[in-house]
């Protein structure tokens, strides 16, 4: 009998499949938004580990959610047709596979980035992660391999309610098992304070790097979700904004708390809509949340009570 | 005699031009409890940090059982044994009482990362074990009844001690305590000095103090050395710095003749 959160786990993968089934049936609209939600569960749940649970403050979520995004699509559209598999093949097997590529090449980034910068603390680790958003965004853009500027058009719509909601599952199990046992709980005492966490013999840049390279992980696969959504890439969807995005749901929801992050962006998913027509007046608008939420409820929207003592197995 | 757990070698230190610790040669043995004193400024937490990797000695050797250290960080000397609590409490605020002293059996552990995503019945069993370590170690210190408080929020007397209790979870052989009686009233300082005598000898370790109060040090410690502006200026028993001029000098200030 696997432990009481796998099964959690095993019950949503389930339901994410069943009422993937569906889909058929629904509102083409509505889906569209579920699945940005979806998207946004795995973008700000492991932004969470990053910048709430190891206390390490990255503004360069969209950089690394980008070198999914083109590494999935550009495995799918390059690569998809030389294959010759059947329609079902390629969603089913060659896309996930995508995903996971994205995901890793997102990781090593995060590695790459993360090792040399992470001696660096608080406003000088959020420049120089902001910094690597921006580079991949050039750089994204003076590819002509990838559309440069153009952008990359014809990704297929691999994209559906069970992928998308399996990630986020799959995200907040990971994110939730790493930091729930007496070892992840040292990326805790990491946030908390440093120099007494070394004292008690944890190597803090391996927690560190470790949360950083999950982290990016988590992006990458979102970038290639969300490339196989929208069906068209830009470099420009990359910048700050999308970063400061994702860090407004994280602060919104609860620095470190699972519950609340989620909640907060998938609320911050639908608001959008409306808000739309707004368009980069949006932005005063999430400038404005942030600001009177730090000085009113530094803890988050949604947190209710302290962190639980002794979590289940 | 044989070599003693702790040694430190004519060890000095500079920051820019200024000398913080000279030449000091101070020595623990096994299950010694060693005081060192010294006025404000005399370089004894710099000692400290050395002992412990934060700083690296401009000159001179440290040696623990035997080995030296030099150019080990922090948690690479937790894990040979050395442990240690901060002058100013460095707890976890944020964490629970319980998981303050539960991270601090990390160099023990058998799982990590992968273990804790798999979460397979060796890292089941293990954590069950840790957890009733953990209340055992708090047991005895009369904190598990305040094991799902916050750090934070604990009285100031409580998170002293609960510093203590998670040095002791990383289980050293000496233990470092820097100033534990700071700010405690007299009675605290009586029960504080009591519970180093009781840690000493329930968990058979060597302690090196730093304190400023005489008569917690004078009190409990078998040897005392003396520091004064970087240089060590005394040692012997409690007995013999008392009696020291140089010592007296120190603290109280030499008479005009």
């Amino acid at each position: 009998m696997p432990p009481l959160s796998q099964r959690w786990l095993l019950a949503a993968l389930a339901l994410a499949w069943v009422v993937s089934a569906f889909s058929g049936r629904m509102d083409a609209y509505f889906l569209d938004v579920a699945m940005g939600a979806g998207i946004a569960i795995v973008l700000a749940s492991s932004l969470n580990l990053i910048n709430g649970f190891t206390g390490q403050f990255s503004l360069g979520h969209a950089g690394f959610m980008a070198i999914g995004a083109y590494t999935s699509a550009m495995i799918t559209t390059a690569l998809g047709p030389k294959l010759g598999w059947s329609a079902p093949l390629q969603q089913w097997l060659l896309f996930p596979a995508s995903l996971l590529a994205g995901g890793l090449l997102a990781a090593i980034a995060g590695f790459a980035i993360g090792a040399p910068s992470l001696r660096l603390k608080g406003d000088y680790l959020a420049i120089v992660t902001l910094g690597f958003g921006e580079i991949i965004k050039v750089l994204l853009q003076n590819m002509d391999s990838v559309g440069a500027a153009r952008g990359l058009v014809g990704v297929p719509s691999y994209t559906n309610l069970f992928w998308t909601f399996g990630a986020a599952a799959v995200t907040v199990y990971a994110v939730w098992g790493l930091v729930n046992s007496t070892y992840g709980r040292g990326f805790l005492a990491v946030a908390d304070d440093e120099i007494a966490a070394e004292a008690m013999g944890l190597n803090t840049t391996r927690y560190k790097i470790t949360a950083f390279m999950v982290g990016s992980f988590f992006a990458g696969v979102a970038g290639g979700l969300y490339a196989h959504l929208k069906g068209y890439l830009n470099p420009s969807g990359f910048d700050f904004n999308k970063s400061i995005e994702i860090v407004v749901m994280v602060i919104l929801g609860g620095m470190g708390k699972h519950v609340g992050v989620i909640v907060a962006a998938v609320l911050l998913t639908v608001v959008q809509e409306p808000l739309r027509q707004l368009g980069d007046f949006r932005m005063i608008l999430y400038s404005l949340i942030l600001i009177i939420l730090m000085i009113t409820r530094p803890q988050g929207l949604f947190t209710w009570k302290t962190r639980k003592k002794v979590e289940p197995a | 005699m044989s070599a003693p757990l702790l040694q430190l070698d004519r060890v000095t230190i500079r920051f820019g031009g200024l000398t913080a610790v000279s030449e000091v040669s101070v020595s623990v043995g096994e299950g010694e409890l060693v005081g060192l004193i010294g006025p404000n400024g005399a370089g004894k937490t710099t000692l400290f940090n050395m002992v412990t990797g934060v700083y690296q000695p401009s000159e001179g050797t440290i040696a623990f059982h035997g080995k030296p250290t030099a150019g080990l960080k922090p948690f690479e000397i937790t894990a040979r044994g050395i442990a240690r609590t901060f002058q100013n409490i460095r707890l976890f605020p944020s964490l629970t009482v319980f998981d303050n002293v539960r991270v601090a059996f990390h160099l023990h552990l058998n799982h990590d990362s992968v273990h804790s995503l798999t979460r397979g019945r060796k890292f089941r069993a293990e954590e069950r074990e840790l957890k009733e370590r953990t209340k055992e170690l708090l047991d005895i210190f009369n904190l598990y009844r305040l094991r799902d408080e916050a750090a934070k929020s604990l009285p100031y007397g409580d998170q002293r001690r609960l510093e203590i209790v998670r040095a002791l979870a990383t289980q050293p052989k000496l233990l470092l305590l820097d100033e534990p009686a700071a700010g405690m009233n007299p009675a605290e300082k009586t029960e504080l000095m009591k519970l180093i005598r009781f840690i000493q000898e329930k968990f058979q370790l060597a302690i090196l103090l730093v304190e400023h109060d005489m008569k917690v040090v004078m009190g409990i410690c078998e040897r005392i050395h003396v520091l004064e502006y970087g240089r060590k200026i005394a040692e012997g028993t409690p007995g013999e710095v008392r009696a020291n001029p140089k010592v007296i000098a120190a603290y109280l200030g030499k008479s005009e003749e």
